[in-house]
């Protein structure tokens, strides 16, 4: 380029720092002709980021997601997949005949027997889709028409951090991207001034001291650090170091990133580095996440009849009531992904008083979500996704007694269900045999159902890849199958 | 709407061109490498041009993976490539010195779907330019060459160049020929002030003080740089900043990693790798006691310690899991990790199945594995248990003989994992589809033969692993760690893919150069790191200005060829590390057990299931300045501030950190409290000074930045500065100010 292009060039850009007062997020030319980005109510040149894919390999149904992880690995036998039979045939052995050879975990290996045992729970059937839903969960029986249930889920890992890393990675052992940076990744942020990946955690009731977590479950793997779960927290600073430091106003902030911007502008000029330029957009994205991220976090202007809806829970910061209520708020804001994790649903023993209190946690705050991204128009591109990382057993972990038993992990069949995002309302999907133990209908692997998801997103699963240490890497990983009988 | 999309593209376009098309955010590699192909070579090579191709489009159904391979057909070997293809009447699939005769070109630019390769629902499309390049090697004759890193290094004498006064040493040879044949000229030295800060931050991962500072300036010798690097290579803080790189690669961490990630005490290795830097124990002897140190005879306890290097990976502690499943991922991750760190291939594909890429079968990954299966060690742990096999080591050891080893007198022993060799513990066994529990074939300990065979020469164990990388026509170990070091001092390596030295890996910008650092490293200074590394630091192309040239834009946009010096970003250690020495805070303390500086309350209890490691708290005093290579390492929860500024997560071996710039990382700087409270620190130091405001003002940024502001700069500055008095008092003002300068992109880079 000779000098004076050069020069003007700079002229230009300078006209236009002023112009737009520094404003400029991260602007790419992409971003003007990116198909995705025009999904998004946010101009798209003033987007945070585009992209990698460039361009929907076919029509999306949705645009964002929620997924209310339930970590642990909830008891499907308890909640969703009724097995009278196991009512019947309680205390007897479970068959070998149904038990095929399944690998069991070290802590029930060393069972002599292995007791089946039914659901103290009563089922009913609800809606018009008649689907079975258990009486610990009564809000989510009352929408039942508007979700999926999948009950045949099935897994590879029989253990938690495997288990979970496959789910929220396509991989059992760490290191690949989390979904939630596979999709800011492949499809980029919706917004200016958000995250298009956030994070949220609460804690269980039924069993406190659960499974724990661990951040990679978020991480961005070899993908960019842009596009890693930003975890958002109930307290002071919902996002790590978003708080200017005591006695500093947001005014004073103000004027130090002015001068900072005139200050890196020098050094521009001297090193010549667009790198420079880049990062004085960073800090304009961080100053206005200080106030985005605040408001979107501030409940205040809710009305009580949404408290209701959610649940007492919702106005106790950091449960699971009150991280749906922000669910919706992030998602009203065009944030991309939005990833809860409840914990505690890990019931191996003292199941029935544990899984009623977990199931309180979230019954009514899950069912209200849904319900609420519907009367505002939002449920129709939001998919909302319900599950853990597997199922539990149909025969008891340790002595079965009259009112209490407890459920080893069962990675064979489990059941999760989903609303939204252009995902079949009303409809039960795939079947178990009468002990709940085998899938005999329609099995949906870890990897299926990501492809699925993938799928709403105008995505092909297949060919959205990043290529690392020489591989070209998925979510999928080398499988998977889009369940095209749950689309609608 | 419609007026807004016009009104964005008129000031779009040209930023677009500013940029060079570089992808707005750093970082994503996909996006770099898609950048404008440049014109199609005179004479094409075969390494250089062809196999990138095939490897990348072809390899997948027609490579080194016998499962996947499609039409008995196999490009990576030349016997398969000129085979003839039956279907297509015995046309050859290649035919030297005809395109048109050639059954590859024929299906490579065939446009009907059944014929044409790759096919179209692979998603791998061939270029124009790529096609021609396969036309156009095909019609030079084809030529067929082994793959360029599974030679043994050439060495060959530094090239003439015209433009020799800017040479200082043989590099700049190298460095300069490239730039000549390129039309390109380097450019001149870096000032002062800005190499000193470049050089201390390269040899110690921290600013230089201000004293040495002036005395650098004043000193008009021609010694004074070569003093300068001599200094630092003699300081502890040397081996401290080696030892960081390291910690990446063997995945370093305080914790076990698994689930409840239950803390381990590995900290007397990290130690052990400071002092093996300080000392300048030679590298073969670095990795050799690393890798084997328990085999060679009557072992030192110093050698033991350091096969703590293959211990460092993840543990489980989780109710439930499956023994065998976990001790099986020990040994894979020590193989990979082994791989990776000293031959720079990824040899995990072939834990499942062969490569598809390069020549490691899954017999050959599971040879490599049998190596370090010899171990009598458990798959999951009790919780508080140290993983057998260990050593004990208490004060009196520490006094007698690993006197590196700072163990605090509130300490009376520790147990510390080791490598024990139990050559009859039990067979091993390929694994179908890496599996655990679905051995296959018995194996024995060997190396990858494309590679260098594992032949009768060796003892089958690690020591003889360790005589095997250090063997002379071992053609990875030198090539891989001269690479690394290029990288640490060059922002990146001469291979830019410092962990594929393989098919799919990036090919070397300057071979030549990389060989002869190779067997320079190798053969002149007896894998001397000091020695070698001050070759580098004293090169005139280490010593350039960092200014972009415009006019190379075009031609070398990511300044592959360094006609300058190329800024780096600080790492995630050093980001903090120079806040705290600039602003005096720093505990210069070497060694000893992790530390746990501030972190934002609450992070550790969140995630907790009430079992191990379940509440942070900061500890008190000078330990909350130590530097960050000892901040504690829990991997579940690894450091916030750290990770935002793309430290490694320490689950597996890694050799080279992301560099991004995002939101989260400006947060950390303005907000921190580690930072502002550094701010804090050294604004009152600043405000006492019995000068006039404005060159306090000078003071405090010099300070921080190591040079003198220029006056536009200053007048900013003190306009800042009043304007803040108007509202604050003056000490407040100062921090504000140091704040600002702690946040300059200056600051955070190494220009």
């Amino acid at each position: 380029m000779d000098p004076l292009h050069k020069h003007l060039l700079n002229e230009n850009r300078r006209h236009f720092l002023k112009k737009v007062g520094l404003g400029i997020g991260g602007i790419a030319l992409g971003s003007l002709l990116d198909p995705f980005s025009l999904q998004s109510k946010t101009n798209p040149a003033d987007l945070l980021y585009t992209g990698a894919l460039p361009l929907p390999h076919f029509a999306p149904k949705a645009k964002r997601v929620i997924y209310l992880f339930q970590s642990g690995g909830p008891s499907q036998l308890d909640l969703f997949d009724y097995k009278p039979l196991l009512n019947k045939m309680r205390g007897q052995d479970l068959p070998d005949s149904i038990r095929k050879g399944q690998r069991l975990t070290g802590m029930t290996s060393g069972q002599d027997r292995f007791p089946l045992t039914g659901s103290v729970f009563n089922f009913k059937q609800y809606g018009e889709s008649r689907a079975w839903v258990s009486e610990i969960m009564p809000y989510t029986a009352k929408i039942a028409d508007e979700l999926c249930f999948v009950k045949s889920m099935h897994t590879e890992a029989i253990n938690h951090d495997p288990a979970i890393t496959f789910f929220q990675t396509g991989s059992q052992q760490s290191g690949r991207p989390s979904f939630g940076s596979w999709m800011s990744y492949g499809l980029g942020s919706l917004n200016n001034n958000l995250p298009s990946f956030i994070v949220m955690l609460s804690r269980g009731t039924g069993r406190p001291n659960g499974q724990p977590l661990y951040s990679r479950l978020w991480g961005n793997g070899f993908l960019s650090s842009l596009h890693q779960g930003v975890q958002f927290r109930s307290g002071k600073d919902p996002v790590l170091y978003l708080k200017n430091p005591e006695g500093v106003s947001r005014k004073e902030r103000r004027a130090m990133l002015d001068y900072l911007a005139e200050m890196n502008e020098i050094q521009e000029n001297t090193f010549g580095d667009p790198e420079v330029i880049n990062r004085i957009s960073q800090y304009e994205m961080a100053f206005r996440m200080q106030t985005s991220v605040t408001d979107v976090m501030n409940l205040d202007d809710e009305p009580d009849h949404i408290f209701q809806m959610y649940g007492a829970d919702a106005l106790t910061p950091g449960t699971f009531a009150a991280n749906c209520l922000l669910a919706r708020r992030l998602i009203e804001k065009d944030v991309r992904f939005v990833q809860l994790y409840h914990m505690g649903w890990d019931q191996h023993d003292n199941l029935p008083t544990q899984i009623a209190k977990q199931a309180k946690d979230v019954d009514q705050a899950s069912a209200a979500l849904i319900m609420d991204l519907k009367q505002r128009g939002l449920l129709e591109d939001t998919l909302v996704i319900w599950g853990g990382e597997f199922g539990r057993t149909n025969y008891s972990q340790g002595i079965l007694t009259e009112t209490s038993y407890g459920r080893d992990h069962h990675p064979r069949s489990f059941t999760i269900f989903m609303a939204g995002g252009g995902i079949k309302p009303g409809f039960t999907y795939g079947e178990t045999d009468e002990f709940g133990y085998n899938v005999i209908k329609d099995p949906v692997h870890v990897h299926d159902l990501q492809a699925t998801i993938l799928n709403q997103f105008g995505i092909d699963h297949t060919q959205m890849t990043y290529k690392y240490q020489g591989r070209r890497f998925r979510l999928t990983d080398v499988s998977g199958n889009v369940i095209h009988s749950l689309i609608t | 709407m419609k007026a807004s999309h016009k009104y964005s593209l008129y000031f779009f376009v040209p930023l677009i061109l500013i940029w060079g098309g570089t992808y707005f955010f750093s970082g994503p590699k996909e996006i770099v490498q898609t950048r404008v192909e440049s014109t199609i070579p005179q004479v094409i090579s075969y390494n250089f041009d062809v196999k990138p191709i095939l490897s990348d489009k072809c390899y997948a159904c027609h490579g080194p993976d016998a499962e996947a391979r499609q039409a008995e057909l196999r490009l990576d070997l030349a016997e398969g490539a000129f085979k003839t293809a039956k279907y297509l009447s015995d046309m050859p699939i290649i035919s030297k010195g005809d395109p048109e005769g050639s059954a590859l070109i024929y299906h490579i630019r065939s446009t009907d779907a059944e014929r044409q390769m790759p096919p179209p629902s692979s998603n791998l499309l061939l270029s124009e330019r790529q096609k021609e390049i396969l036309s156009k090697w095909i019609e030079q004759g084809a030529l067929w060459e082994e793959h360029w890193a599974y030679q043994i290094p050439k060495r060959s004498s530094p090239p003439s160049i015209t433009f020799d006064s800017w040479a200082i040493n043989q590099i700049d040879l190298f460095i300069a020929k490239r730039l000549e044949v390129q039309n390109m000229k380097p450019s001149a030295p870096a000032s002062k002030e800005t190499i000193l800060r470049r050089l201390a931050f390269d040899l110690t991962g921290l600013p230089p003080s201000i004293e040495l500072m002036d005395q650098f300036l004043t000193d008009s010798s021609d010694k004074a740089y070569e003093k300068m690097v001599d200094h630092f290579m003699s300081l502890p803080q040397f081996g401290e900043h080696m030892a960081s790189s390291w910690l990446d690669v063997a995945r370093y961490a305080d914790t076990h990693g698994y689930q409840d990630d239950l803390e381990r005490i590995m900290w007397p290795w990290r130690d052990w790798v400071i002092h093996a830097f300080n000392k300048n124990l030679p590298y073969d002897e670095f990795i050799s006691w690393q890798l084997a140190g328990d085999l060679y005879e009557n072992p030192s306890l110093e050698m033991l310690v350091a096969t703590g290097f293959n211990r460092n990976h993840k543990i489980t502690q989780e109710g439930g899991v499956i023994d065998e499943e976990y001790r099986v991922e020990y040994v894979a991750d020590r193989t990979i990790t082994t791989s990776k760190a000293l031959m720079g291939l990824t040899v995990e594909c072939a834990r499942c199945h062969d490569h598809k890429y390069d020549a490691v079968s899954q017999k050959e990954f599971f040879s490599l594995y049998s190596f370090f299966d010899k171990v009598d060690e458990k798959g999951r742990i009790e919780y508080g248990e140290t993983p057998s096999p260990f050593i004990v080591v208490d004060k009196e050891i520490v006094a007698k003989e690993l006197t590196f080893m700072h163990l605090p007198d509130s300490i009376e022993k520790v147990e510390l994992m080791v490598m024990k060799e139990e050559p009859d513990i039990r067979s091993t066994y390929t694994l179908k589809r890496g599996v655990y529990d679905a051995p296959d074939q018995e194996v024995f300990p060997a190396t990858p033969e494309s590679v260098l065979a594992f032949d009768g020469g060796y003892v089958p164990n690690r020591k003889g692993l360790a005589n095997w990388f250090f063997d002379a026509n071992n053609p990875l170990t030198s090539r891989v760690i001269v690479n690394r070091y290029w990288q640490q001092f060059f922002g990146r390596g001469i291979v830019s893919t410092p962990d594929d030295f393989g098919n799919q890996g990036a090919r070397p910008t300057h071979p030549k150069l990389l060989d002869w650092l190779a067997t320079t490293f190798r053969t002149t200074d007896k894998w001397d790191s000091k020695q070698f590394i001050k070759r580098l630091v004293m090169s005139a192309t280490y010593r350039q200005s960092s200014k972009r040239i415009a006019d190379y834009e075009l031609q070398d946009p990511e300044n592959k060829y360094l006609s300058y010096y190329p800024r780096q970003k600080l790492t995630a250690e050093m980001v903090r590390d120079n806040a705290l020495a600039t602003s005096g805070l720093l505990n210069m303390t070497i060694g000893g057990p992790s530390v746990k500086p501030h972190q934002p309350e609450g992070l550790w209890e969140e995630t907790t299931s009430g079992q191990g490691l379940t509440r942070y708290t900061p500890d008190t005093g000078s330990n909350l300045y130590r530097r960050s290579l000892y901040t504690f390492w829990k991997r579940t929860v690894p450091p916030p501030n750290m990770m935002t500024f793309d430290a490694s997560s320490r689950d597996f071996c890694s050799v080279e950190r992301q560099k991004t710039s995002t939101p989260l990382q400006s947060l950390v700087l303005m907000n921190d409290p580690q930072f502002y409270n550094a701010a804090q620190h050294i604004s009152k130091k600043i405000e006492k000074l019995s000068l006039s405001n404005q060159d306090k003002i000078v003071v405090l940024f010099r300070q921080i930045t190591l040079r003198k502001p220029l006056s536009g700069e200053v007048e900013m500055l003190k306009r800042y500065f009043d304007d803040l008095t108007l509202e604050k008092d003056t000490d407040q003002a100062f921090t504000n100010l140091a704040v600002l300068i702690y946040n300059l992109d200056e600051t955070t880079q190494k220009s």
